[in-house]
Formats: C-alpha cells, sequence, structure tokens
C-alpha cells in the first residue's frame, strides 16, 4: 500500500531497510543464540543517525516524530524484534525527559540520546507492579538537594546497557498514582547496580535486567515535572511509544511473511511449489491482508499524534493491541508453512515467533489495553446525550 | 592528504535474472547501486582522511544518472563529487574510460592518492585502474589489502596474490586498487545523506577536460562488443537417491571416480 | 555509432528493451530509442524481430578508429601469437602451458608463429620448458632488475618488446600478474585489451581475434574484437583452455634480449606465504567448499579432511566468510575468487547467485545440502540432500578406503 511517506521519510526507511538487511539480518541468528547484546549493531545505528529521527533539531534531532520513529522500529523488526527493541527502548527512556524535562535536563540528555552515542532506559515495572503501575515499592525519599532511591526495577529493556534511565519512583507507597514521581538517573550513580540479564523465551539479544537502587542519591534537579507527576510522565510516554511496539509487531509479523512467500514458492512437494496449493496459498493472503490492516492502523495513529492530536490513548492502545495479535498469528501460521524447517532454529521463522509472543505483553499487556479501548468507547457512550 | 576515488554505477546485479523463455537479460526494477567494490575504495579514502586530514573527491564517468552514484558517496563522507558526463562520453570501453578519468584528475590536480575498487560488478575487467595509473604515469599497486603505512612521500601496502600476499612500497601519488579485505565500508547516515541530496555536483563535459577526442567515448576504444549472449544454462544434475547416507555417499563416490581425478 | 535504430521499421514491440544488459534502449512514442549509457554491443540487433536495429560491420569501423592514421599500434606489419610466460622463481604458471595450448591453435589458423615471452633472473630453463610445449620463439629478457614481478619493469620491459617486434595477439593469464600488468601495458600502447577471456577464436577471414569473456557475474557472455589496435590483448581465465602438450623433441629459438630497465617506483619489499592457504584456489583440479550451515568455524574440519584426502583446495562461500569462520582468501564467488576446477563440492551452501557466478563453470559441481530447495541443486551434476555433518564424514570415510585400497 502507498502511505505517500515524504521524501525525508522515505529516506529514513530506506536506511534503516538497508542497515537492517546488510547487517542486521546475517547476524540476528548468531545474537539470539548466544544472547548477547548487539552492540556492533548499535554502534552502526548509532553513526546513521537513526537514533534521532524523533528528537527535535535544536537537540541534534532530524526533528522527526512518532511516525518517523515507527519507520525505523519497522524496518530493523523485519531483521530482528531484539535489535529493533533495543532501539525502541532508547526512545522509550528519552521521551519522558523530551516530554516533561526542564529545558536544562533536555540540553544535557537529549543531544547524546539523538546521536546514539547514550542509550536510554525506562523504568517501572517492579516485582510486584506489572499491568498495576502504581503498586510500585521504589521510594524516593527527599534529603536537602537531593532524593534518595531505594527499591528495584524489574524487567527493565536496556538495562545495564544504558547510560540514561528515566525511573519512577514514589514518595509515599500510600499515595499511589499520585505519589509516583520520575527521575533520571545516571548509570554510574552511587548506590544504583545492575542484576544478572534475564534469560528469555523471545528477544534474546536485547539487555533485560534488574535494576537495584540502594540508597542511592539523586539529584533534585534530575526529577522530571514535579513530585507526584510520575504516573502521568509514564502513562503520556507510553501513549506516545505504543506505536513504536505496534511498528516493531508489523515489522515482526511482515519479516515472517516476506520468509514464507519467498519459502512457498521454492518448497515442492507433491510435484508442486506449495505456493500452489491453495491450502497454503489462502493462509499467505490471510497473513499478508492482516499485516497490511496492522500497518494502516500504526500508521495513522503515529501520524495523529505528530499532528498533534491531544487524547490518543485510545488509538495508541488499539493499533499496540491489533498488531500484536497480528504478530502472533502471522509468525504461528509462517512457523506452520515452514513445516518441520519452521520448528528448526536454522531457519529464521521460529525465532520470529518467539520475539512476537513479547508484543502482546510488553508496555502494558493487551489485556490491559483492550481496558483502556473498552473504558474510552464507553465513557464516550456514557458523554452522549 | 588529498584522495581521489574512482566509482562506477552498475545494476544490482544480484536482482538479474535471465529469463528461460526468451533466453534475455531481465532487468526490471533492477536499481542502480554504487559499484560494491567501490564501496572499499571510499571508506579507506574516508579512514585516510580521518587520520591525515585533507579531502576525499569521488569522481564517475557515466550517464547524468550517475550523479545518484555521486550522492550516495556523499552521504557516506566524501568531500566533493565530480560527474563526467557526456554523450561523446558513450560506449567507451577501458582504455577510453581511464584517459577520461585521467583528464579529470589532472585537471582537479593536487592528489596524494587515487583509489579504485578491484573491479566492476558488471564487466568484471579490473583494467581501469591500472590504466588510469598508466595514463597519468603513476604507480599502481593492485589487490590492495592493507595500507600499513602512509607518509606525506610514501606508502607501504599489502597486495593480495593467489599464495599470500606481498608488501610494496611505493613514493606516492600513486594508484591503488582494493580488495573487500581491506575494511568495512561504513552506512551512510541520515542527515549526510539529507545534505547530499542538496550538495551541488561538477560536471564536466569532454570539452570541459580539453579531452582529445579520437581518445574518449566509442572513437577512443580499440575493443568493439559485437556479440552477447547468455551462456548456456547449466540444468540440474541428479539427485542422488539412497537409504541412507552411505548408500548416497557410495553412488557418488562411484560417479566421482569415473572421472579419474579421485 | 555502429549501432542504430531504423525507426520506420520499428513496431515498437519492447524485444530490444529485455535484451539490453545494460538498460539503454527503451521504447518512446511507439519507437525504441538509445540512451546515453549504450555501449554499442548490439544484444539489442540480435533480438530484434523486425530486424530493425542495425549493427554496422566491424569492417566499416576499421580505419576509423583510435590512432587512425598513426602507424604504431594499427593493424599492418602486426603477425605472430605471444604468450606472456608469467614465472615466479623461474618457475612458469601453470596458465602459461595451457596458453601456449590455446595459442598454438590461433597460431595455426592464422598461419603465423607462436612466441613466449619470458621476463624475469636466471629463468634460462624455463625457456627450454616454453619450446618444450610449443614455442616457437621465446624472447627472454634476462635482469637482475625483473627478478620478482614489478609492474614497471615489466610492462616497460613488455612494451618495447612488443613495439619491436610487432605482434598481432599478446595473450596474459588472468592471474594477478596478469590482470596487473595487462592492462598497464595495454594503456602504454593504446590497445585493446579482453579480461579474463574464456574463449578465443580466429574469425579467419578478417584475421582478427574472437575474444569470448562473461560478464555480469557470468550471467551474460561477450564477445569482444579489437578490429584496427595491435596486438589484440587478451587475459585468459585459467583451467579453461587445453593445457599444450609437452615434447622435448621440440626445437626452438631462444632470443635473449638486453633492455635498459628502469627502476620501479612501487617496489616489492616481500612475499608472505599464508599457511592456511595449502593449495591455490585458481589452480587447484578439486575444491571443497564450505558455507553458512556449517555454524561455526570449528566445523571447516570436517571441509579440511575431505580436501586433504582428495587433494583438493579449500573453499567458502561469502556467508562463512563474513561470519569470520575463514580468511576472505578462501573466499568463491563475485566478491571473492573465480574458480574453475574439475570438480566442485559445495557443502552447507545456498547457492546465491553471487557464489554461482564464481564456480558456475566448473566441470562437475557436487552439492551437499539438507535442504531439498537450496539454489545450488539447479546448478549441481549431482546432488545429496542430507545433512553435511553425515554427509561430509562419510565421504571422507569413503574416499579414505578407496585411497588404500
Amino acid at each position: 500500500m502507498n502511505y505517500f511517506l515524504t521524501e525525508e521519510q522515505q529516506m529514513i526507511r530506506d536506511l534503516a531497510r538497508k542497515i537492517a538487511e546488510e547487517k542486521v539480518a546475517p547476524r540476528a541468528a548468531e545474537f539470539d543464540e548466544a544472547e548477547e547484546f548487539p552492540w556492533d549493531l548499535i554502534k552502526i545505528l548509532a553513526e546513521s543517525g537513526l537514533f534521532g529521527v524523533w528528537v527535535p533539531e535544536e537537540y541534534g534531532g532530524l526533528g522527526g516524530g512518532v511516525f518517523e520513529q515507527c519507520l525505523v522500529v519497522e524496518e530493523l523488526s523485519r531483521a530482528c524484534g531484539a535489535v529493533a527493541v533495543s532501539y525502541a527502548a532508547s526512545a522509550l527512556g528519552g521521551f519522558p525527559i523530551l516530554l516533561f524535562g526542564t529545558g536544562e535536563q533536555k540540553r544535557k540528555c537529549m543531544p547524546d540520546i539523538a546521536s546514539g552515542a547514550k542509550l536510554a532506559a525506562f523504568a517501572l515495572t517492579e516485582p510486584d507492579a506489572g499491568s498495576d503501575a502504581s503498586n510500585i515499592r521504589t521510594t524516593a525519599k527527599r534529603d536537602g538537594d537531593h532524593y534518595i532511591l531505594n527499591g528495584t526495577k524489574q524487567w527493565i529493556t536496556n538495562g545495564g546497557e544504558a547510560e540514561i534511565y528515566t525511573v519512577i519512583a514514589t514518595i509515599d507507597p500510600s499515595r499511589g498514582a499520585r505519589g509516583m514521581t520520575a527521575f533520571i538517573v545516571e548509570k554510574g550513580t552511587p548506590g544504583f547496580e545492575f542484576g544478572k540479564k534475564e534469560k528469555k523465551m523471545g528477544i534474546r539479544a536485547s539487555a533485560t535486567r534488574e535494576l537495584i537502587f540502594q540508597d542511592c542519591r539523586v539529584p533534585a534537579a534530575n526529577m522530571l515535572e514535579r513530585e507526584g507527576k510520575g504516573f502521568i510522565v509514564a502513562m503520556r510516554t507510553f501513549d506516545r511509544t505504543r506505536p513504536g511496539v505496534a511498528a516493531q509487531a508489523v515489522g515482526i509479523a511482515q519479516g515472517a511473511l516476506d520468509r514464507v512467500a519467498k519459502y512457498a514458492t521454492e518448497r515442492v512437494q507433491f510435484g508442486k511449489r506449495i505456493a500452489e496449493f491453495q491450502a497454503i496459498e489462502h493462509m499467505i493472503a490471510d497473513m499478508a491482508t492482516q499485516v497490511e490492516a496492522a500497518r494502516a492502523l500504526v500508521y495513522a495513529t503515529a501520524r495523529m499524534i505528530d499532528a498533534g492530536e491531544r487524547d490518543f490513548s485510545r488509538e495508541a492502545s488499539m493499533a499496540k493491541v491489533f498488531a500484536s495479535d497480528v504478530a502472533m498469528r502471522v509468525t504461528t501460521d509462517a512457523v506452520q508453512i515452514f513445516g518441520g524447517y519452521g520448528y528448526m532454529r536454522d531457519y529464521p521463522v521460529e525465532k520470529m515467533m518467539r520475539d512476537a509472543k513479547i508484543t502482546q505483553i510488553y508496555e502494558g499487556t493487551n489485556q490491559i489495553q483492550r481496558s483502556i479501548i473498552g473504558s474510552a468507547v464507553i465513557k464516550q457512550a456514557m458523554r452522549r446525550p | 592528504m588529498n584522495v581521489a576515488v574512482l566509482i562506477k554505477q552498475v545494476p544490482e546485479t544480484t536482482d538479474v535474472k535471465i529469463s528461460r523463455e526468451t533466453n534475455t537479460l531481465m532487468r526490471e526494477g533492477v536499481a542502480s547501486i554504487i559499484n560494491p567494490f567501490d564501496m572499499y575504495a571510499i571508506e579507506e579514502a574516508l579512514r585516510i582522511r580521518e587520520q591525515h586530514g585533507g579531502k576525499v573527491t569521488v569522481i564517475t564517468m557515466g550517464p547524468p544518472q550517475a550523479e545518484e552514484a555521486l550522492r550516495q558517496a556523499l552521504a557516506l563522507g566524501a568531500d566533493d563529487a565530480v560527474l563526467l558526463s557526456d554523450r561523446a562520453f558513450a560506449g567507451a570501453d577501458t582504455l577510453a574510460t581511464s584517459y577520461t578519468l585521467a583528464r579529470a584528475i589532472e585537471k582537479l590536480g593536487g592528489f596524494d592518492l587515487v583509489i579504485c575498487g578491484k573491479q566492476a560488478m558488471d564487466g568484471d575487467t579490473a583494467q581501469v585502474g591500472p590504466e588510469v595509473a598508466e595514463n597519468l604515469d603513476l604507480p599502481h599497486v593492485t589487490y590492495v589489502r592493507r595500507i600499513e603505512e602512509l607518509s606525506p612521500d610514501h606508502m607501504r601496502v599489502q597486495r593480495m596474490i593467489e599464495e599470500g600476499y606481498e608488501v610494496i612500497e611505493s613514493p606516492i601519488p600513486a594508484l591503488i586498487t582494493v580488495v573487500k579485505e581491506i575494511n568495512e565500508p561504513r552506512m551512510p547516515s541520515i542527515k549526510r545523506m539529507l545534505r547530499a541530496k542538496k550538495a551541488a555536483i561538477t560536471s564536466w563535459t569532454a570539452a570541459d577536460l580539453g579531452a582529445d577526442e579520437s581518445r574518449i567515448g566509442l572513437t577512443g576504444s580499440p575493443t568493439r562488443v559485437i556479440r552477447v549472449f547468455t551462456p548456456e544454462q547449466r540444468r540440474a544434475g541428479e539427485i542422488l537417491e539412497g537409504e541412507t547416507v552411505q548408500e548416497k555417499v557410495r553412488s557418488l563416490v562411484a560417479k566421482l571416480k569415473e572421472t579419474h581425478l579421485v | 555509432m555502429p549501432v542504430r535504430v531504423l525507426s520506420d521499421r520499428c513496431t515498437g514491440c519492447e524485444a530490444c528493451v529485455a535484451a539490453c544488459p545494460y538498460g539503454a534502449i527503451a521504447v518512446k512514442d511507439g519507437v525504441a530509442v538509445l540512451l546515453e549509457n549504450c555501449t554499442h554491443c548490439g544484444a539489442c540487433a540480435a533480438e530484434c524481430p523486425a530486424e530493425a536495429i542495425e549493427v554496422e560491420d566491424v569492417r566499416a569501423i576499421a580505419g576509423a578508429g583510435p590512432g587512425a592514421g598513426a602507424d604504431a599500434g594499427t593493424a599492418s606489419g602486426f603477425r605472430g601469437v605471444w604468450v606472456f610466460a608469467e614465472q615466479r622463481k623461474g618457475v612458469p604458471a601453470s596458465v602459461v602451458y595451457e596458453l601456449l595450448g590455446e595459442g598454438r591453435k590461433l597460431a595455426d589458423d592464422l598461419g603465423e608463429e607462436l612466441c613466449a615471452v619470458l621476463l624475469g633472473h636466471n629463468v634460462g630453463d624455463a625457456a627450454n620448458e616454453l619450446i618444450a610445449h610449443g614455442a616457437e620463439k621465446v624472447y627472454v629478457v634476462d635482469d637482475p632488475a625483473l627478478a620478482d614481478f614489478q609492474d614497471e619493469p615489466y610492462a616497460q620491459a613488455m612494451a618495447e618488446l612488443v613495439e619491436e617486434h610487432k605482434p598481432s595477439i599478446l595473450l596474459l593469464g588472468a592471474t594477478t600478474i596478469g590482470r596487473s600488468l595487462g592492462p598497464r601495458v595495454a594503456a602504454r600502447l593504446r590497445t585493446g585489451l579482453t579480461a579474463d577471456c574464456t574463449g578465443l577464436a580466429i574469425d579467419k577471414e578478417k584475421r582478427l581475434l574472437l575474444q569470448t569473456r562473461p560478464a555480469f557475474g557470468g550471467n551474460i557472455m561477450a564477445t569482444i574484437l579489437c578490429p584496427d589496435r595491435r596486438p589484440q590483448m587478451a587475459t585468459v581465465r585459467h583451467k579453461v583452455m587445453k593445457r599444450a602438450a609437452r615434447d622435448e623433441a621440440r626445437r626452438g629459438e631462444i632470443i635473449r634480449l638486453v633492455k635498459d630497465v628502469l627502476p620501479p617506483r612501487a617496489t616489492l619489499v616481500r612475499v608472505v606465504e599464508e599457511t592456511q592457504q595449502m593449495v591455490n584456489l585458481a589452480e587447484a583440479d578439486i575444491i571443497v567448499s564450505g558455507g553458512r550451515g556449517l555454524g561455526k568455524a570449528e566445523n571447516f574440519k570436517i571441509i579440511e579432511e575431505l580436501a586433504q584426502v582428495i587433494g583438493a583446495a579449500v573453499g567458502a562461500s561469502r556467508a562463512a566468510v563474513d561470519a569470520g569462520w575463514i580468511p576472505y582468501a578462501h573466499q568463491v564467488g563475485q566478491t571473492g575468487k573465480t574458480v574453475c576446477p574439475k570438480i566442485y563440492i559445495a557443502c552447507g551452501i545456498s547457492g546465491a547467485i553471487q557464489h554461482l557466478a564464481g564456480m558456475g563453470s566448473s566441470n562437475i559441481i557436487v552439492a551437499i545440502n539438507k535442504d531439498p530447495g537450496a539454489r545450488i541443486f539447479n546448478v549441481a551434476t549431482y546432488g545429496i540432500v542430507g545433512d553435511l555433518f553425515e554427509v561430509v564424514p562419510a565421504l571422507t570415510a569413503e574416499l579414505r578406503k578407496g585411497a588404500c585400497g
């Protein structure tokens, strides 16, 4: 489908595709197998300037928005979901600073995030605060012109690899969402350490670690917005980054579809290319249709956000739910069409199926997304006279 | 250290297929790219500039659309780009091409090093580099896999040969052709791509070069392609069947023994 | 311009557009037009069903070509087929004997003599070998300055010999040396050079050398002439031409010449032989190659074992080289080496078009791959569908048995 990208958007997409095909795809299986963070590839992405597509020009970025970010994530995901999430997580860590940071905070952090010189990460989830984000237990206690952080964050993407962390803590657990407060914490701050790298089902090359805060003194100047605004910071950030997760899902699904289409024209059974069997042909048709529908929704949402629409939680959630469910279905079907080969790790589709699963889970499970969508629809209906 | 890089725009032949029906080359949707070997030449020039300072100038001869290849080179970081384009250049073989490129290098002047890819992917001749060197009366080293040393008047390089490599010293200016092993080309940056899109590219005609008309284009080309044809397609042979690996292997060994080579 | 579209005959069918290897012809307003990147190769004319594309006869071009009027290098007065006898340490490269084999046929067709040019130092014995392989004359320049191959002194000596003795044809091996020296000499003599030929013949009527070579990574073949300039120079691919038979009874003339060879600017410091390269790929009769299917560097051991048993060289696909499992020197394919062995055994190589371009002209291709859909099977003479980790060791064992028994 022609989405009428601007010339600049086409250049961004083409460069991301080139890097994905020439640099990422050949090494995707190797990094997955070794569960090794793909620093070589992150460096290439940094040199290409793609980390800055969504960052305003005054901070060294390209001045694009959510849509440009989605284009890059999609292309990278076609080759490797883990590399894509490592890229996207830096935007997740950087967006709160861009949206809520002071001029000083932005000037300090954004240029390094835009150039890829530093990776960023976002830390909200805790053992007892997953979907129920307001239940966090990491505390921030004021002490003069510092806050003292204590607690543990769990499953933080880019944890240990990133230099800049946006961390949500609470100044008073009894206040729930209203106690939540966001801080910029730099790697190397005394009292800030990392747990071991988690062993995951998919996106195995990406780094997922615990962040451990033990009497970690963070300057009050590193607080984003003010006390009690952390929940808003997190939710506004997610609204902007959910299309990125959706784009990741679209990319993974497209990658699986690309490979299936090729395989089906090469694999011969009963003396025919399997693409000629209607059973296969129809599966491919359904896969392609779903991928295109998901892409259309993701692009429309991203463009709506960039155009300045204020209320887009519903659409951002819809894009994420729909695209991630499509990715799971399409990659599962891809393994099916590849048959025994699909189940083998020598072929790329089983990795895609493993990588797809997480898109239904992180940045808000699809169940939570459906609650957001449902309540928005119902609220709107109730507002009608 | 000022470096000239000679590049060529070629069709991305990985996509070129031969139609079984018409026995011709199908070119639909074949994009034009910088000759892959020239990417190593550009990268090496950029690395030399990063280490020694100076300028990287990329030169190509081709139709007006070859400008796109130059823009790609600018997006990688080249400082200047020169397109040699003129109907009179059309039909040039390697001799006429090397003469034309040599004229441009002379006109620009002041280069310490000229770098070419080892050969072009479409023609595979590997001739333009040494022929340019001869035209400019420069020493040349082909198949360079490493620059060991580079000083303002001298270089020491490794040249790949069948059995290993040679270490060669030469005064500069000189011309080298480089192999894939020499480096890993970088990716373009999106910012440079945007800048390259708008960059001014010098375009010179035969008259601009003051070229001898008897030495350019078809007129200046001693060779003539008189026929182009597709080679006989290799047919798929026999898949050796057998119940076990042993059986398949035995049947293969029997076939190979018939050749008396094993 | 030798290619012309006769617009009144053109039907606009676009057959020429499909035929053009350079994308240099288009149909505009129902008529074919040549674009600026046309190389006048004539591929379009051959395909035109309406005979609406005309290629001027080569003879019509003669006389109007480069250097017309200048005497050096033009066709008259040039006779004889020369072979450059590339040598290292006094031993001619094996391609030299192939050139003598092919050169003999060309010389006979022309009714001219076959000569060899031997440049080097203390290379006397080699001259006799060249005669035993069919050279009627061997021009020898024996000079300490030519002890090792260096482009400038070799180019100077060769160009001077050509200017003095005026051969009609000069053949070189398409080796590292030949492909460096050839263009340098051709540019100095301002004559044509055809690279990497796989076929040579004489057009007896015109007494011209028909030089056929692959282009576009072997996807197309082109036949090339050098109608007016002399000598007609070609570098010739290894292992394609039949080697001349050795006959000690042959007699020939050894002509020793002294040249005032200028010292080169680019000088050889030393040669480093890389031990990992057991056999020269280009010269090997059998090559065993490994690809992505090997999975890791250590697994090349099974390829090496098989190679050792049958005296083969070890090759690799780009995927294996890029993964760092084996040095680039082993890479076969478009960005690596072009090889033409008698037997090529591809293990765990899918057969990307770039790889096929480098080994597709091997006599016998054996493919071992577990994916029956792998493209390598489309070109394989014999294929085994199976796990290479079972098949290759079994093959090694079977061949080892044969070798002992």
